[in-house]
């Protein structure tokens, strides 16, 4: 565990000596408090007191933002040969793996805490589903966790950071938009499957504020998949 | 500690980089890894340091295997490898703290084994400094100070003196055989003066299997066999020199090196020293000794003829 946290710090340092960290919050909060305050179909078009269009902003920033982030996590280690620095100390490869979605998982979360004050502005202006808010938040570390863990798989799979992220963005987009889109077209028990595989199926019913395992189950799987998988291909290296 | 390599082979794909090599090195022995490029020598170095698993066989440090438990294995090990990869973006201090910290050290004990490295690698001026910021010998001294943070039982070095300059060579040799004395080396190097001068034993592969192992004086030896004389005899003709020395019993081959100035190469029979013999007849003709070298295989030599084909 000490091992886990000690990649975990060096990675988040990394982001933050890189600019990396402070590029993507600005970013995270300019693109999506654009959106949820001022443009389109913002807070004061839906005229009810919700977090819900600011929901489904982050779901589409989120998703372009992480790939960005986990690109070099692994593709730059297997490049500059540091990887083999860290392999050949005391670490196992699942440890490294954890600490650098940890870290990413880290910085998103921090990006998310800094909207609080979106949360408490709409909760002034009237009355709000807290149990709601709390899920939609939970909804959203969730989802950001499912796209860390197949973007760090993604950049295990390569060393250049550029394949790594439009990787990351191609299966992403299966689980973002493309089950949804195959689940009303599709017949039968394919509809179903993909209807299953639907990130968006999976948050939509979370960020609605409805609490339900079938839901975690579908992001810890996700999860997993991609630390495992990660965690394959780096052992994989001879 | 000891590390012992049972029957190492290393194959990618169809092509085997290490080929059934085994060996052992003891505590306080310096074992210098010698062979031309692709000969497999990061590969074993690889091997040892658990990066790499061996596609059969066994590596064993102090008794523990590399196959059934890795991290013990790591855990004894300082390696710095070829390309020393570093976190070009991390301060010295930093990233000595961050390896320190992957290696277990006792946080009471960072502080002190951070700055033992920055004294004995020659860092101080530049601790604060990225590791971008610095020159490759300094980049150097960097991978080392990390090889060596947790004071490792076993070091391998893979060409640790690239980018030095010759002053930084020599302390680095020196601090190798300063460590070499109670801890295990193995370095490799291509710089064969470099190896003879720091190592206690040299290993030469090629291809993939070991072609020669000794120290340097036994290496020599066995290349070379029969001593060899250059000899110089003055104050006669040189053509009956030349008869007089062949009819010396001891002496096998006489070749004219230099004819004008007499000078021979000559090539005891087995076993045999001529010195004495050449000394007696020139004192009896009433010559005399211009020079007289034993002519020694240089290490060049010997890695040539065993690795060539």
């Amino acid at each position: 565990m000490k091992s886990i946290l000690t990649i975990t710090k060096r990675e988040l340092r990394s982001f933050f000596d890189s600019l990396m960290a402070y590029i993507m919050i600005v970013a995270f909060l300019g693109f999506s408090g654009f959106f949820t305050w001022i443009q389109g179909r913002d807070i004061f078009f839906v005229n009810q007191a919700s977090l819900q269009s600011f929901f489904s902003i982050a779901y589409w920033t989120l998703f372009f933002f992480i790939p960005a982030l986990t690109m070099r996590q692994i593709a730059e280690e297997r490049k500059t040969g540091t990887i083999e620095m860290l392999l050949t100390k005391p670490v196992s490869e699942w440890q490294i793996i954890s600490g650098k979605f940890l870290a990413t998982l880290a910085l998103i979360i921090i990006a998310l805490l800094l909207t609080i004050p979106y949360y408490i502005t709409v909760a002034q202006l009237g009355p709000i589903d807290h149990g709601a808010v709390l899920l939609g938040y939970l909804g959203l570390i969730l989802m950001s966790a499912a796209y860390i863990c197949i973007g760090l798989f993604t950049s295990s799979l390569t060393n250049n950071q550029i394949i790594a992220f439009l990787l990351a963005l191609f299966i992403g987009i299966f689980f973002h938009i493309i089950f949804d889109i195959l689940s009303n077209g599709l017949p039968g028990i394919l509809g179903n499957i993909s209807h299953y595989l639907s990130m968006s199926t999976h948050f939509e019913s979370i960020s609605r504020g409805v609490f339900d395992s079938k839901d975690i189950i579908y992001f810890l799987s996700i999860i997993m998949l991609g630390l495992v998988g990660s965690e394959a291909v780096l052992t994989k290296r001879n | 500690m000891d590390i012992k390599l049972e029957n190492l082979t290393k194959t990618y794909g169809f092509q085997r980089a290490v080929d059934d090599i085994s060996f052992e090195v003891k505590t306080g022995e310096v074992l210098g890894f010698l062979g031309p490029n692709g000969a497999g020598k990061t590969t074993t170095m690889k091997a040892i340091t658990c990066y790499l698993t061996p596609s059969s066989g066994n590596i064993q440090v102090g008794g523990i295997s590399v196959l059934e438990n890795p991290d013990e294995v790591k855990k004894h090990i300082g390696y710095l490898p070829e390309s020393n990869p570093l976190y070009y973006e991390m301060p010295v201090i930093d990233y000595l703290r961050f390896v320190a910290e992957l290696q277990c050290i006792p946080r009471e004990k960072t502080d002190e084994r951070i700055a033992e490295m920055i004294r004995v690698c020659g860092l101080k001026g530049e601790k604060h400094k990225k590791i971008r910021e610095l020159s490759k010998g300094y980049r150097q001294r960097v991978g080392l100070a990390q090889a060596l943070i947790h004071d490792p039982e076993v070091l391998i070095l893979d060409e640790p003196t690239t980018g030095l300059d010759p002053n930084q060579i020599i302390e680095i040799r020196e601090l190798i055989k300063k460590i070499g004395k109670e801890k295990t080396v193995i370095l490799s190097s291509h710089i064969l003066a470099e190896v003879e001068a720091t190592c206690d034993r040299i290993l030469i592969i090629n291809k993939g299997k070991i072609v020669a192992d000794g120290s340097s004086e036994q290496l020599r030896k066995q290349a070379q066999g029969n001593e060899i004389l250059k000899v110089q005899i003055l104050g006669g003709d040189r053509n009956e020199v030349f008869q007089s020395l062949r009819q010396i019993n001891t002496v096998s081959l006489v070749d004219m090196l230099e004819p004008d100035e007499s000078i021979f190469e000559i090539q005891s029979k087995n076993e045999a020293q001529s010195a004495r013999p050449i000394f007696d007849m020139c004192k009896e003709k009433g010559w005399y000794i211009g020079q007289l070298t034993p002519v020694e295989t240089k290490l060049e030599d010997v890695f040539r003829e065993v690795t060539a084909n």
